[in-house]
Order: C-alpha cells, then structure tokens, then sequence
C-alpha cells in the first residue's frame, strides 16, 4: 500500500511541479485572500493581531478546497481517472497518495500563509514547536478528508459547487483546533494549545482511516 | 400489474392513521402547552417553548440516526437493497426540517432568556454546523447518475455526517456552555420539572414522534415514486411517442383502412401516467432536480 501511495503522491506531484499551478496560481490566490481580510478589517493593526490565526487557517481552507479540485481534475480528462482505477493500485494506497501529494502542497502554501500573517498582520509566531506540530496534524486532517470529499464529488457534473457545501463544513473542527491552538501559543487564549492537538489527531485519524476503507469503492463509482 | 394501476398518492393508510393519531395529539399538547400547563414564575411565557424545543431536536437526532443505521444497512452487503438508501435519505431530510425547527424555537427562546438570537455557544454552534453537514449530504444524493454509486457515495457520507451527533448531544457535558443542561434523563436524579408541566413535555415528544413517523411515510413514498420515474420513465415516454404516433397515423387515414404504422400492440400495457401530465411535465421535472 505505502509503495502504491508513493507512486501516485509521485505522479500528482510531477504534474503539479511541471504545471506550476500550485505556485503561479494558488499561492498568489492565497496572498490576495489575505489583502482581502486586511481591507475587510479596515486595515486595523490591532484586530488583525489578534483575528491573524483564524484567518489564517480560512486561508488555509481555501487553498485547501482548491487543491482538491485540482488533484482531482487533473485525472477527469483523457480516461485518467479510469487508467487509474485499471493500474490494479491498492484503493487505500491511491488515498494515501493523493493525500499526501495535497499535504505537501499545502504545507509550502502554509509557509507562504504564515509569512503574510506575520508580515500583513502582525501577528507572533510564538512557540514554533506547538505551531509546527499543529500545522502538521491540521494538514494532515485537511489532506485526508478533502481527498475524501474529493473523490466523492469527482465524477459529478456539479462538483465545483458541491464540494465547499460537503466539505467546509466538516473542516470546521480543523479550523477551531488550529486556531486555538494558535492563540494559545501567542497568548491570546487560556489554557495550553497542546490540548487542541487532540482533537486535530483525532479527526486526522479518523478520516485517514475512513479513507483507506472507503477509497476503492468510492473510487469505482466516481 | 399496469403502471397506471399504481397509486400515483403518497398517502396510505398507514399513513391515514398516523396523520389522524397527529392531528389529535397535536390539539392535545396546544390545549396543554397554552392553556392548562402554568407560565414559569422565572421565564414566564417563553417557558411553552419546551414543548417544541427538546422534542424537535430529539427527533433530529433520530432522523439523522434512522439516515446512520440505513446506510450502514446499504454499505453492507448481505443487507444491500435500494429501500436501505431511501430509508436513509427521507429520514435524513424529516431529521433536517426538525433541526431547523430546534434552531429556530431555540433561538426564540434565547431572544427573550439571553437577550440575543445567536450565541456562539457549543450546543448551538454543534447544532448548526449538524444543519449545513445534513445539507451537505442532501445535496449529494440530488447529483443524479447511476442509482447504486449514487447510494453509496451517500450512505459514506451520512456515515461522516453522523459523527457530529453524538458530540453534538455531549456537549453541555464536555464543555461549559449556556445552554442549560438535560432537564428530564438526568442520570440517578429527577427531572427538574413536575407536574402539567413534565406531563406535557412528555407528550410533546410523543406527538413529535408521530408526526415524524407520518412525515418520514410520506416522504418515503415520494422516494419511492421518484425512483420508479427514474426506472420507467423510459418506458412511458416510448409508449405515449409511440401511442402519439399511431393517432397521428389514423386522423390521415382515409375512412376505411388502418394502414402499417408504428407496433401499438408492442407497447407495454401502459395507460395514462399516474405522475404529471405528460411526457413533457416529467422531463421537466427531472431537468430541475
């Protein structure tokens, strides 16, 4: 399974890296999100400070169901999608893959995120371990349950529409968690962010779970 | 059978009972929450409202159980059968009317008790965020293609859908919130209320229980129908063309001689539709799911 998931993380990540779509076209939507919440927040240092975490993770989320879309699109045109249900790959390694190929991805986003909130907004990057291990577990969690989503709403003709409807709102526990834990770090929340982390694993694990399962069969039918 | 001997009415006489037991227990729990049970000394009128708060967000919970159990039923695969992801669907959409009308009543309530129609408490946010996953999920299950994948696309999703439930009906135990705790199945303790006022609660979830059941009938009735229109919608559609064709044929006719025209009698024994008027209302329809 982890061999078949290497190869197709592989495969996603070449046709991103030779289509740079992820870096001319993503990132760039992400930092103008970030303009957006600024002159939504009447340029207000103060409030951005503080509101910088969750808009942050909004940002994140954004991206998220962009990526998604992307990853699978990629494979509507041409049969790929059915060469890939042909390959004869593990359906939890295909999951596993396309997960992974949409984490990485949005891991370099979150670094370019997180730059703009510390630059645009002002906002501390206090506790870098607590940050590190919470964009982590968070990717992970989006990663998996956008693949998911992704592959449910795949062979749809309304998939555009329908996949922000299913999946934002399952990512909300993702959102909450990161954030908090975020304020935590930096002080603006009490008690300790580590605590948030538990529920950030625990969704990731559950949806990496459900997807290994799940997988194949929705993949069939996409 | 014909297809046009089929009954083309969601009522039945299951269905009869039910909506007449409803009706009744309805009158009941108005002439009890209005007029017998007493206003509270603390929340005065606005009290009545726990005649319909608690008991739609029970049934909530329960559609959206029945939609859980019934797509764990279809993801099975000994127990695999189309009236499992029916089941699920009707239900998970009686589950959403009732959540609308918990958010609703609740917020009524929280108008005249908190001062505000929304707070960003975990019940309520848990609660909210349960509606939009629900929508979710019926929104997937109106995407058309071919039936089976349909199903089982919807039945995974109910499945994550549900998760939020059980968390939902938790957390004024998990977290400190301002919605007020249990009031009736207090573990080892009595209800906090007595009198008119627990017999009438009580009732109300009684009432709101049939008229569950009377909607959750209706509603599978009409996945029923929906799903023979999608089965032998084909079929009619050729028959009325063909019947259409063959009229045609015999208005040019001269009087006396029927002459070779398109195969009547190879039709299914197919009369008038019972659903919409026509060929053309049906397709409509379909188009505007």
């Amino acid at each position: 399974m982890w061999r078949d998931a290497l190869l197709v993380a592989g495969k996603d990540l070449r046709v991103e890296a030779r289509s740079r779509v992820t870096t001319n076209q993503v990132a760039p939507y992400a930092l103008v999100v970030l303009l957006l919440f600024g002159f939504a927040f009447n340029q207000d240092r103060y409030v951005l400070t503080h509101v910088g975490p969750g808009l942050f993770w909004i940002a994140v989320l954004l991206c998220a169901l962009l990526a998604v879309q992307r990853s699978f699109s990629l494979e509507s045109a041409d049969g790929a999608r059915d060469g890939l249900r042909l390959s004869g790959l593990d359906g939890g390694g295909i999951f596993l893959g396309k997960a992974m190929a949409i984490a990485a991805q949005l891991a370099v986003l979150e670094v370019i995120l997180a730059l703009g909130v510390v630059v645009l907004f002002g906002t501390r990057m206090a506790d870098p371990l607590l940050l590190v291990v919470t964009c982590a577990l968070a990717t992970a969690g989006l990663a998996a349950a956008g693949t998911v989503y992704g592959v449910m709403a795949a062979g749809l003709r309304v998939r555009e529409t329908l996949l922000p409807l299913l999946l934002l709102p399952v990512l909300a526990p993702v959102l909450l968690g990161a954030t908090q834990a975020w304020l935590a770090a930096i002080g603006l929340a009490t008690g300790s962010g580590w605590r948030w982390l538990t529920l950030l694993a625990a969704f990731a694990a559950i949806y990496l779970t459900l997807g290994v399962l799940a997988f194949g069969t929705l993949l069939e039918e996409a | 059978m014909t297809l046009s001997s089929r009954r083309s009415s969601t009522s039945s006489r299951a269905t009869r009972i039910v909506g007449g037991f409803t009706l009744l227990g309805v009158v009941a729990l108005l002439v009890l929450g209005l007029v017998v049970s007493p206003p509270d000394p603390i929340q005065g009128e606005t009290v009545r409202l726990i005649y319909v708060h608690p008991a739609s967000a029970t049934m909530c919970y329960v559609g959206f159980g029945i939609c859980a159990l019934a797509s764990i039923a279809y993801l099975w695969p000994r127990t695999r059968n189309m009236r499992w992801d029916r089941l699920a669907g009707a239900s998970a959409e009686v589950g959403v009317a009732f959540c609308v009308a918990c958010l609703v009543s609740g917020s009524i309530w929280g108008r005249y008790s908190w001062g505000v129609w929304w707070t960003w408490d975990a019940r309520l946010t848990l609660t909210a965020l349960l509606l939009v996953v629900f929508l979710g999920y019926l929104a997937l299950r109106r995407t058309g293609g071919d039936p089976a994948g349909r199903a089982k696309r919807a039945a995974i999703t109910a499945l994550c859908c549900f998760i939020v439930v059980p968390i939902d009906h938790e957390a004024t135990n998990w977290w400190v919130t301002l919605h007020q705790k249990d009031t009736l199945f207090r573990i080892g303790k009595a209800p906090l209320i007595q009198g008119w006022q627990l017999g009438t609660m009580l009732l109300s979830f009684v009432v709101f229980a049939l008229l569950f059941t009377w909607m959750l009938l209706h509603r599978l009735s009409v996945e029923h129908m929906e799903a023979r229109l999608e089965d032998e919608g084909y079929v009619w559609a050729v028959a009325e063309r063909r019947a259409e064709g063959s009229a045609g044929d015999e208005a040019v006719l001269p009087a006396g001689g029927p002459r070779p025209g398109p195969v009547v009698t190879a039709v299914p024994a197919a009369g008038p539709p019972p659903l919409g008027t026509g060929t053309m209302s049906r397709t409509r329809r379909e188009e505007g799911r």
